[in-house]
């Protein structure tokens, strides 16, 4: 190894960044060349200098506040520009939910049904009617055979109307089970739309005027006459729901 | 305990429970990353522009950059990814506002040659000060400048230089050394030119 060469691995030998064989090179070079141990003992006091805090330019005081207001600033502003968005759909939701909970609240009370679970159980009894073969067990327009057809299979014997003058043509009848109970089911239709009148006795309970109620685009209608309770489900409309009931109850 | 698949703000529930009086437990972990290395920031900025207001400014700008650039960091040494990054602000700051100065290409060769030191200058050179290198520093091209910073200053392995700089280890090991020439060629040139 020459001077010249030894030039090109100087940095390297004085980082520590050269492989044990170079290096060894370099130091047998070093022991031979006064000139090259020299220019490595001027290098080494230069490196020292320059490594001293002399050299080093140490961040003045404020730049720390300066550098970490500027974060903040950023960080606040990345904080408004969505959380707001959420905080305003926040409470829109809950205004919407109050409004939501008052109409349910204003719906309950002008129906008679303390009970949603009987809606719900009486909305999904409706839908099953209305599945191939499930709507009658005795097809009649003839209240006079629907009526009979009840007896034996019920403790009590529905009230049986025939409407089809106004409009409401009787269908048939079948039991269905809803409230824990075995009930009677008369099936009236008004045009192409089913209803469902729900039938079943309780001998307690007092008389109660009609109370509307809707589940899942049905239309309810409970009422409690001569120790009978009675709901109307339907898909018609609540006008003429209305006017079913009204007629069945004329007719009582 | 119940899992509501809810993370709560520290920050909030430092501020809840009272706990907020500590300065330093409100920092943000890009903060608590990163603000150690302000120091080392400001003196690659500070020698890189060689002017202590636009090396502050800089700063500010390249931890900006960085908190934008947070989400990416996975690796281990903040320092080194922070100084990237300074660095890159620096150039691209140099190369907007200094074009005539500082972007004459750089011709290591040129630089570099291996012109022989004397006896007598190695002599003068063991007795330079503090000073005096630090005005030589200032004037080498800015390549080497910054390879000496790092290396001697901040005291960064090749490999990490070469990562930064985005250069061979190579090119690190060359280039430091011409820089370490070139210097005592500056500091040497002014003795003998003083001597004379």
């Amino acid at each position: 190894m020459d001077c010249k060469e030894l030039h090109e691995l100087f940095s390297g030998y004085l980082d520590h960044e050269l492989d044990p064989v170079r290096s060894l090179e370099v130091e047998q070079h070093l022991n031979d060349c006064v000139i090259c141990s020299e220019k490595l003992k001027v290098q080494q006091a230069l490196s020292n200098i320059v490594a001293g805090t002399a050299l080093y330019h140490t961040a003045p005081a404020a730049l720390e506040e300066r550098v970490r207001a500027r974060l903040r600033r950023v960080d606040a502003k990345a904080q408004k520009s969505f959380p707001i968005r959420w905080q305003w759909l926040a409470y829109a939701a809950s205004i919407a939910f109050v409004f939501l909970l008052g109409w349910m609240i204003g719906q309950s009370r002008l129906s008679l049904w303390s009970d949603s679970s009987l809606t719900q159980e009486l909305a999904s009894s409706h839908v099953r009617s209305l599945m191939p073969g499930h709507l009658t067990d005795v097809l009649s327009t003839d209240q006079h055979t629907v009526k009979p057809w009840f007896t034996g299979k019920l403790d009590f014997s529905p009230p049986v109307k025939d409407l089809s003058a106004q409009g409401f043509p009787l269908i048939g009848g079948r039991i269905d089970y809803v409230n824990h109970k075995t009930v009677a089911v008369l099936v009236y239709k008004r045009h192409q739309h089913i209803i469902n009148l729900y039938l079943w006795s309780s001998p307690d309970a007092a008389k109660k005027e009609p109370g509307v109620a809707m589940l899942q685009g049905y239309n309810m209608i409970g009422w409690v006459d001569s120790g009978v309770i009675y709901h109307a489900v339907s898909d018609l409309n609540g006008t003429e729901l209305r006017e079913f009931v009204s007629l069945l109850e004329k007719q009582e | 305990m119940e899992d509501y698949g809810f993370v709560p703000c520290k920050r909030f529930e430092m501020k809840l429970f009272g706990y907020g009086a500590k300065e330093q437990d409100l920092r943000t972990p890009f903060e608590k990353a990163t603000l150690p290395h302000l120091d080392a920031a400001y003196n690659l900025a500070r020698w890189l522009v060689r002017n202590e207001h636009d090396a502050e400014d800089l700063v500010q700008e390249a931890y900006l950059r960085a908190l934008k650039f947070f989400g990416g960091f996975h690796g281990v040494n903040a320092r080194t990814w922070l100084l990237a990054i300074v660095r890159n602000t620096c150039y691209t700051w140099l190369k907007e506002n200094r074009a005539h100065s500082s972007m004459t290409p750089f011709d290591e060769e040129l630089h570099g040659s291996a012109e022989q030191v004397t006896n007598q200058e190695l002599q003068l050179l063991q007795n330079a000060n503090a000073a005096q290198v630090k005005e030589a520093l200032e004037k080498l091209p800015m390549e080497f400048r910054e390879v000496i910073v790092l290396r001697e200053m901040e005291g960064f392995s090749y490999k990490e230089i070469a990562q930064m700089a985005n250069m061979p280890m190579g090119t690190v090991m060359s280039r430091l050394a011409r820089a370490r020439k070139c210097l005592q060629e500056l500091l040497s040139h002014r003795f003998t030119k003083k001597e004379v």
